[in-house]
């Protein structure tokens, strides 16, 4: 099996790797950092941390890039294929899932990436967010028969 | 009055998206934590790679905290991490509000298939528009919350 190859684990290490000291070197690992920029009550006060905009832009930017240069090309370097979303519309499932997540994300400053790499801390409480999210994420599958589906399609 | 901080803010917005330009461009797989994560027991087929990703994640975030120690929270140099407390008029215990928190955000992320990488990161540089939609909601949604919880 092709993802079991050396060099497909490797560039997983290597992502995964730099992903993490992105989020450090970002400081998105902090749930406070987070929350003072989704804080936009603080904007007249002048007491809001507009940091996480200048984290996603030059993330977003970089991607773009390579996502372009990925188009100029049949496949990646070390899989048959890119492993594109084929599912396109905006349905109920995908606006829901994102309020709830934005509730979520709202009420802790930690998404998914952060709330990972904050292992690496292991500050107060947070396996219990951890074992939430793994719940819930597992919860969520069966909740919404499309999203199983779509998930199975996707493992391939 | 945190500081807001635009040169780690950038090298670190640089890092994120050059993570997910090679596992894009090496594997064709998109970083998005959520799916990587949420993917992780049976029947998913390719949990290997998950595991290795997450493992590095975890390693990296560690390893840049001894490096360049005292960014902020974390590593030698810095403060403790803490998560957040509810707002204390709601006489809400942390673990609940955790608990509660944690549990939206993974039904959100794996019903709407994504999270601030998946969708924020990579759906937008993609210019998906299911992207555009779940990354204008969920903000929307998170920053209505902040306003209305007063948790910070």
């Amino acid at each position: 099996m092709s993802t079991l190859r050396l060099p497909y684990l490797a560039t997983a290490a290597v992502s995964g790797a730099l992903f993490g000291a992105g989020l450090y070197v970002s400081q998105m690992v902090d749930p406070l950092k987070v929350l003072r920029f989704l804080d936009f009550t603080a904007i007249p006060s002048g007491g809001w941390d507009p940091s996480l905009a200048f984290v996603i832009a030059p993330a977003i930017l970089v991607m773009f890039i390579a996502v372009r240069l990925g188009r100029t090309r049949s496949a990646p370097l070390f899989n048959g294929q890119f492993h594109e979303p084929e599912f396109k519309k905006i349905d109920a499932p995908l606006v829901l899932g994102a309020a709830l997540f934005g509730m979520g994300w709202g009420m802790s400053g930690i998404c998914p990436g952060p709330a990972i790499s904050l292992i690496a801390f292991w500050p107060n409480d947070l396996l219990v967010f951890l074992v939430a999210l793994f719940a819930g994420s597992y919860a969520g599958a069966y909740v919404i028969p499309s999203g199983e589906k779509k998930r199975l399609a996707m493992a391939r | 009055m945190d500081a807001f901080s635009p040169i780690p803010a950038l090298a670190g917005g640089l890092l994120i998206g050059l993570a997910s330009a090679v596992l894009w461009l090496g594997n064709g797989r998109i970083a998005g934590i959520s799916g990587i994560f949420g993917q992780l027991l049976p029947p998913a087929q390719t949990v290997v790679w998950r595991l290795v990703f997450l493992v590095a994640m975890v390693l990296g975030t560690l390893a840049t905290a001894w490096l360049i120690p005292g960014l902020g929270i974390g590593g030698p140099g810095g403060a403790p991490a803490q998560l957040v407390s509810p707002p204390s008029a709601l006489g809400i215990p942390t673990i609940v509000w955790l608990a509660i928190a944690g549990l939206l955000t993974g039904v959100g992320t794996k019903i709407g298939n994504g999270c601030t990488s998946g969708h924020g990161v990579c759906g937008l540089a993609r210019l998906s528009k299911r992207s555009f939609v779940a990354v204008g909601v969920f903000f929307a949604v998170a920053i209505i919350t902040v306003a209305v919880t007063g948790i910070v």
